[in-house]
């Protein structure tokens, strides 16, 4: 019987990418045996965009310069939808533990930081399918998005740490509260909050001191900046935006790694 | 001489004031079926979680082939294959997805993936529905399924809590059946805890009958019943060790099965 040492560095860091790369394949799979749930989760983001955007749009209430208030909100609703999605992977992260499904994933040779950080990418990749939906919507809309493959690129890298960060948040909230119902009230609490004390509606400037404080420590308004920046070419402080990203989603993907025996036990 | 598959020495496991496992001593040799019988509450899913790397163990109190769980644990997740009470197959997947995700999660190598999973949903009878979503199995089919998930791994040492919890029982020989075969074919150890003591009796080499987190009986079947008397039964051992009673031990099986329905509801 030849047994293996226990893994250093470098190869659990090689577990823990292929991990997360196994947990997106298997997102990714669940997606394509239910397409319904990309439309049905499309119906709220379409909502902000059709009603509110064309509103405002016209309203010109909220001034956003040189840009219609409609190619301003699209990068907003996208990582809204984002958040939503990602948000909710605590609650069920407390199904898998009482479905037994997290007992079974955690006697695995997976260390619990790599677990956690499959489940926060398989939650980026749900939000970039998601993504592809809302922003046809933004096309047929008329919002005037750019082209350069690279802007792409950088899209689903903000959409994959943004959706990492809030789904760990919501895994760490799950690790302390334990129970799926006090979860539900936390979630459905804290998303509108962090939306709006975003500057995915409006631009920072309009805010009054206080809720520009909150923005400035928002992972949410970094995550906004980005999208902006790439897909309509506003100005956006693109380092500082994936900087802030990458370590906020680092920092809470150890986090909710430290809570999990916490969830297992609970 | 082989390690044991097993061995615990004053295992002790204290949640807030209670106690779940008291100094629990045990040894499970490599190649037996061994049943870990009690009734709810004995501390037999405690000590599992102990032995599975769920649960922080001591230095030196837990041992799986040879190998300390507290330092180990990585090495000793890859000689398990283990399977919780629920019934936990993703519904949203594909029998074969659902196998494939536990031999990538295993690391088995990508040349040889795709034979294994084949191979193991051909020995649990599931070929054939391997591509239908498992929200369409029965609980019988699940159950193998999770076995499927279990064993892509060739892990030394299967672990089962409450295998057939909640199954008929042509679906519950079913499992056993598959066991016994793998476990001819591969040598593996398997651990199982159970409150049926019939089937207990009839699938495990020898028994521990746990008591308030303390082994109170141990032996093969035959020796645990000719203790008791000559015409004894293992309801009579369980009886005499526990001051309960098979009828109280059923009524709360039958609050298993209610709740294994219940998670093949939120399957389906």
């Amino acid at each position: 019987m030849i047994i293996e040492a226990e893994p250093g560095l470098w190869r659990g860091a090689a577990i823990g990418i292929s991990r997360v790369a196994t947990m997106c394949l298997v997102e990714l799979q669940k997606l394509r045996h239910d397409r319904s749930e990309l439309l049905t989760r499309a119906v709220q983001p379409a909502l902000w965009l059709v009603v509110f955007g064309n509103v405002f749009t016209r309203l010109h209430a909220i001034p956003t310069g040189n840009v219609a208030y409609l190619d301003f909100l699209a990068p907003g609703i996208l990582a809204q939808s984002a958040l939503f999605i990602a948000i909710f992977y605590g609650i069920q992260i407390i199904w898998e533990r009482d479905a037994g499904v997290l007992a079974k994933l955690l006697v695995t040779p997976t260390p619990r930081v790599a677990l956690v950080a499959a489940k926060a990418f398989a939650a980026g990749i749900r939000a970039v399918a998601q993504a592809v939906v809302v922003l046809v919507l933004a096309l047929v809309m008329g919002v005037g998005l750019s082209a350069n493959p690279l802007h792409w690129l950088g899209v689903i890298v903000a959409l994959m740490l943004g959706s990492a960060f809030f789904c760990c948040l919501s895994i760490t909230i799950a690790g302390v509260v334990l129970s799926r119902d006090r979860l539900m009230g936390i979630g459905q609490a804290i998303t509108m909050p962090l939306f709006f004390a975003s500057n995915a509606l409006y631009p920072v400037a309009l805010m009054p001191g206080w809720l520009q404080v909150i923005n400035h420590v928002n992972p949410l308004s970094y995550e906004v900046d980005a999208l902006r920046g790439l897909l309509i070419g506003t100005p956006a402080r693109l380092l500082l935006d994936f900087g802030v990203l990458l370590v906020a989603a680092a920092l809470m993907i150890t986090g909710a790694s430290a809570l999990l025996p916490r969830l297992v036990r609970g | 001489m082989p390690h044991p598959a097993v061995r615990c020495v004053g295992l002790r496991q204290v949640f807030a004031d209670t106690v779940a496992v008291d100094g629990l001593d045990l040894q499970v040799e490599p190649g037996e079926v061994f049943g870990l019988l009690g009734p709810n509450g004995a501390g037999k899913t405690t000590t599992i979680r102990l032995i599975t790397t769920l649960l922080p163990a001591p230095p030196g109190a837990v041992e799986v082939l040879g190998l300390d769980v507290s330092s180990r644990k990585t090495s000793v997740r890859r000689l398990i294959g283990y399977l919780p009470q629920q019934l936990s197959a993703d519904g949203t997947l594909t029998g074969r997805e659902n196998v494939t995700l536990f031999a990538r999660l295993y690391d088995v190598p990508r040349r040889e993936r795709a034979a294994q999973v084949q191979a193991v949903l051909d020995s649990v009878d599931l070929v054939d529905v391997a591509e239908r979503l498992a929200k369409t199995y029965s609980g019988g089919m699940l159950r193998r399924l999770e076995l499927a998930q279990a064993l892509v791994s060739a892990p030394r040492l299967l672990i089962l809590d409450e295998p057939t919890v909640g199954l008929d029982p042509v679906a519950r020989d079913a499992v056993w059946e598959r066991i016994h075969e793998i476990r001819r074919a591969t040598g593996m150890t398997v651990l199982v805890t159970t409150h049926a003591m019939q089937e207990a009796d009839q699938h495990c080499d020898r028994i521990a009958l746990m008591h308030r987190g303390r082994i109170r009986a141990l032996g093969t079947p035959a020796e645990l019943k000719g203790a008791i008397g000559p015409a004894a039964t293992l309801d009579d051992v369980f009886r005499c060790h526990t001051g309960d009673t098979l009828a109280d031990s059923e009524r709360r099986g039958l609050r298993d099965v209610r709740a294994a329905r219940r998670t093949a509801g939120r399957l389906g």
